[in-house]
């Protein structure tokens, strides 16, 4: 009985709207900013450079799982899950072939004449460039939906209210959370995953050790590769696939790195969480939080319609305000010591 | 038979070259060890043998075969390991990641050699997993020359592992060393303290502006008056 | 540095013919418009390749500063808007500016009260509570205000002074935000300069574009006012020339004060701690400063140039602005005309503006007539978008250009003499 009354009291709309507006959201936007930043911050641990193509490696991937689910559009009703999703593991290995191939063709050639690290970032934009012209030339600028059926809708009740997440976003995190645990189980205990630690760690040391640059680089591209596609993919589905995601997603992603500390995965995912989480919360109209105590204030105090961090246009601004504010305070990333 | 023989090796960094006439051979089981002016070109030899820059002339042979300008993984994969001067172990990774690493390319169960490992430096067993940028910098060198020892080499190359130690480490380092030693492993070592090294050196290479300055066995650089004037800081033995 | 040589020459040859094949082919007004374009951007150019080719510093936000020193401009000189000025838009702003005031100066007391025996941890978090009021004070303050002035005169208008002096306004804009960019990351790895400057462009544009109250957005600015008589007054050719007259002197002056500072013990000094940034430290030089004052002064002439480029536009458009024309372009101009090298610079600008200007109908050429010819052999009817997908070839090739300059022409076309310094 009291457990009632209590809720009663509660504002439960607002709440809810809150939770589908912020908790929700930012762990959407969050899972996709980790998936991105851990492929980066393991690339920057083995090459030492900011590969600035990565966002247009996840658009890549979203592409060829757009092309893949358009070519076999039935695939996903005899599974019972989403075609995009189906497809989503060959547009991950394509996409981490087509990475191996732009190191090869265009980075490797550079660090052979053992350049400044700022030319392979410079080579980067060049990469991306090629990478945006291509998409655009192939694709066009039109936006497309990943889904050949409607997208199914979960609500989750929550005190006669629903939570609303819907097909896209739960196989987003469910794909984010299998990701990270593979991905440490794979650094923690198998043969090469130690030997990219090793490299990232201290790469002359690693060679003299008999670990094969080559190897760990190409693991390095696959695992960013793969999991940019992965990202991608989820994050075409959940929006829409559009091809000019690059910079709105790609400052994103580099300040999760830097805030988990550049070279550190574990510290690039939370550092997605975080970046995305902060964003929504900057989003939110706060105003509709206050609302109920509207009959309890003095009338004088008037709440304004909108009390919002942030106005949505002015979204990338909250990346990169965490990216400075963190160069500023914590060059090396809000954690301690190194996680990896 | 000699293990190791490098004739007339000429190699830089890519400039000028640093080394223009090293020539050094040790015997199995031997222990040598190179002393030398600061910037002599003792790191340098060392780099140059084991792959990580380019010989420009001159020849190395390691274990009866050419092994001038080979990848370092080969050569580790050949018996051959390397404990370099600084940033010689995994500072984020555990001391047993670290071993482990040194035995990358093994493909059997290297369990028994860990433990071994413990064995020979005792002190490691308590820290296994701990980050090896936490130890000391005495444990730090036993995890290096840890490290190196997990391939099982028939010569390793050790590069001032007592620099900046406590005497009591340096000791105990030697010791170590010695030890190895005897369990058929040879040692090439660069070292600071000259004389503690020449004494237990079979073989001793003095080295100056990148070329040999003296070549004799151990004992015989530390009576050589010359060699006790310019390189070993006065006559006076103690 | 003195005398030039063969390659130089035949260089600069070749560009000149290449300049005159095009007034033949496409006619002398639209020759002049491109020489002035690219006029504009090799003062941009010359901006860049003191941060990049001088002093190493790798600069990805160039729209950025060219979009707010075209809002500088805009705003010194276009004409005064009565409107505004007689509305209660410039109290409501006047009101905002002083919540700002009062905010920061409470919000900077409150981070400096530890010194009065505040404990740290609440000086952090009054400091915080004090910054976000006055921001959310100041943005609820704004939001009425804009939308007052939105309403009744359209937008904040300019203040209707000389050209010259909006286009300097403009270059000190951009010399403010460098500032600011340059403080928070030229002491850390050189890759962050590229991040923060990248997302400050991006920001610029978004806030140009969003403040219609300030710049009217998407309705766009026009026509700006020019510092040489217009077509209208005295027909495009001779408009055009005279306004080439402005932007060639200035390339002039702005190229010779420069290799005279190059040439300087100053200029000695930058290229020692671009070569050598250990050494330079270790004699005791303040790097950090010194590249600060590069970056700066770089994006100073970066926003003279951005100025000059959008006056002769006539059109103030904040959406007008896209990385691959006033970032990237200029880099590759930079680094094929040869880093370090000014006249290098010059060079890559005009040569890169003409290609990238005929490869648009170059590019809308060959793809039309490869769609025809695939319709004819297979019967796939092209895309409806094709024309806009067929520039887009040209941002890949840009991306290519730039990788394959760095891989086989480092140092550019024109590279920077190796001059001995002690
Ligand atoms: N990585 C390097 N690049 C260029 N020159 C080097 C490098 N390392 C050492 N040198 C130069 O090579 C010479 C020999 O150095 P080294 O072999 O380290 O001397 P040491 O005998 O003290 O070990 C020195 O003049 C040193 O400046
Ligand atoms: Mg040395």
């Amino acid at each position: 009985m009291e457990q009632v009354g209590f809720l009663s009291a509660m504002p439960i709309n607002e709440i809810v709207f809150f939770i589908n507006k912020v908790v929700v959201a930012g762990l959407i936007i969050g899972s996709v900013y980790a998936l991105g930043a851990v492929g980066l911050t393991l690339v920057w641990g083995i090459l030492r450079f900011a590969n600035f193509a990565h966002g247009d490696l996840m658009t890549l991937g979203a592409f060829i799982a757009f092309v893949l689910t358009m070519v076999m559009p039935g695939l996903g009703a005899a599974v019972g899950l989403p075609t995009a999703f189906v497809v989503m593991p060959i547009a991950m290995a394509i996409t981490a072939l087509i990475t191996i191939g732009l190191d090869k063709a265009f980075y490797q050639p550079l660090r052979k004449t053992n350049p400044k690290p700022i030319t392979l970032v410079i080579a980067s934009f060049g990469v991306m460039l090629m990478l945006q012209g291509l998409i655009r030339l192939i694709w066009g600028t039109a936006p497309r939906n990943m889904y050949v059926t409607p997208k199914e809708i979960y609500r989750i009740p929550f005190a006669g209210k629903d939570i609303i997440i819907t097909e896209p976003q739960l196989l987003l995190i469910v794909v984010t959370v299998v990701a990270i645990v593979a991905l440490h189980l794979f650094l923690t205990r198998s043969r090469t995953g130690k030997a990219m630690r090793a490299m990232s760690d201290n790469a002359d040391l690693a060679r003299i050790s008999g670990i094969s640059t080559d190897k760990v680089v190409r693991t390095t591209w696959i695992i960013a590769g793969s999991l940019a596609a992965a990202a991608g993919t989820l994050l075409a589905m959940d929006v829409s696939l559009k091809p000019d995601l690059s910079f709105n997603i790609l400052i994103p992603i580099v300040a999760a790195m830097i805030v988990g500390g550049i070279g550190q995965p574990y510290g690039a995912i939370s550092g997605g969480l975080l970046v995305g989480f902060t964003e929504t919360v900057a989003v939110f109209n706060w105003s509709i939080l206050l609302r109920p105590l509207k009959p309890h204030l003095p009338d004088w105090i008037e709440l304004p319609a909108s009390i919002a961090f942030v106005p949505t246009e002015y979204k990338i601004v909250v990346p990169f305000v965490i990216l400075v504010a963190v160069l500023i305070w914590r060059p090396n990333g809000i954690f301690k010591g190194k996680v990896l | 038979m000699s293990i190791l023989k490098m004739t007339d090796v000429h190699a830089g960094y890519g400039g000028a070259n640093i080394l223009n006439g090293v020539n050094m051979e040790i015997g199995a089981h031997e222990i040598g060890v190179i002393v030398g002016p600061n910037g002599a070109g003792k790191s340098t030899s060392l780099k140059a043998l084991f792959g990580l820059l380019t010989v420009s002339e001159g020849s190395v042979v390691f274990d009866g075969k050419d092994v001038t300008n080979a990848k370092p993984e080969n050569l580790v994969r050949g018996g051959l390991s390397f404990v370099p001067q600084e940033f010689n172990v995994f500072p984020a990774m555990t001391v047993r990641e670290n071993l482990e690493m040194g035995a990358y390319v093994r493909k059997d169960d290297y369990r028994h050699l860990i433990e071994k490992m413990f064995e020979y430096f005792p002190p490691l067993r308590d820290k296994q997993k701990q980050p090896a940028g936490e130890l000391s910098g005495g444990q730090r060198q036993m995890v290096a020359i840890g490290r190196a020892l997990m391939m099982e080499p028939k010569l390793l190359l050790l590069d001032e592992p007592t620099a900046g130690l406590s005497p009591r480490y340096m000791g105990e380092i030697f010791e170590r060393v010695i030890a190895i030693n005897a369990s058929g492993v040879g040692i090439l070592m660069v070292e600071q303290n000259a004389r503690q090294a020449l004494a237990i050196a079979h073989k001793g290479f003095v080295l100056a502006g990148g070329r040999n300055s003296f070549t004799d066995t151990g004992q015989a650089l530390l009576d050589n008056p010359e060699v006790a004037e310019s390189f070993l800081g006065g006559g006076a033995k103690h | 540095m003195k005398s030039i040589d063969l390659r130089t020459i035949t260089l600069l040859g070749g560009l000149a013919v290449i300049v005159a094949l095009v007034f033949i082919w496409q006619g002398n007004a639209y020759g002049l418009r491109m020489l002035v374009e690219a006029s504009c951007l090799a003062i941009v150019a010359l901006g860049l390749n003191i941060q990049w080719g001088y002093a190493g510093l790798f600069n990805a936000g160039v729209m950025g500063f060219i979009a707010i020193a075209a809002f500088g401009t805009m705003l010194i000189s276009y004409p005064l808007n009565p409107v505004f000025w007689q509305s209660e838009g410039p109290g409501l702003l006047g009101r905002m500016g002083l919540i700002i005031i009062i905010g920061g100066a409470i919000t900077l007391l409150l981070s400096r009260s530890n010194r009065y025996g505040v404990p740290k941890k609440l000086r952090t978090v009054l400091t915080i509570i004090a910054a976000a009021t006055t921001y959310l004070m100041a943005e609820s303050a704004l939001a009425p205000a804009a939308a007052i002035i939105e309403q009744n005169s359209g937008f904040v208008g300019g203040f209707g002074l000389p050209v010259w002096l909006g286009w300097l306004v403009g270059g000190l804009f951009a010399a403010v935000l460098a500032w600011f960019i340059g403080r928070i990351t030229l002491g850390l790895r050189s890759d962050y300069l590229a991040i923060a400057t990248l997302g400050i462009a991006e920001i610029v544009r978004a806030f140009l574009k969003n403040a219609d109250w300030l710049t009217r957005g998407t309705l766009t600015v026009s026509p700006l006012p020019s510092p040489v008589p217009t077509a209208t007054e005295i027909g495009f050719i001779a408009a055009r020339s005279a306004y080439l007259c402005v932007t060639a002197a200035m390339i002039v002056v702005i190229f010779v004060l420069l290799q005279r500072g190059w040439a300087s013990p100053w200029g000695r000094m930058m290229r020692a701690i671009r070569d050598n940034e250990l050494a330079a430290e270790a004699v005791g030089k303040d790097v950090n400063r010194r590249r600060l004052e590069m970056f700066v002064l770089g994006n100073f002439i970066v926003g003279i140039g951005g100025a000059a480029l959008v006056t002769f536009g006539g059109i103030f458009d904040p959406s007008g602005f896209s990385p691959i024309n006033h970032t990237f372009l200029v880099l590759i101009m930079v680094v094929l005309g040869g880093s370090g090298n000014n006249l290098g610079a010059i060079f890559g600008a005009l040569l890169v503006y003409i290609i990238w200007t005929m490869s648009e109908p170059a590019a809308l050429f060959l793809f039309q007539h490869g769609a025809n010819l695939i319709q004819q052999l297979f019967d796939i009817a092209p895309p409806a978008d094709l024309p806009t997908r067929a520039l887009q070839m040209r941002v890949f090739v840009i991306g290519l250009t730039i990788i394959l300059v760095l891989r086989f022409a480092p140092k550019g076309l024109l590279p920077e003499k190796v001059t001995k310094y002690e």
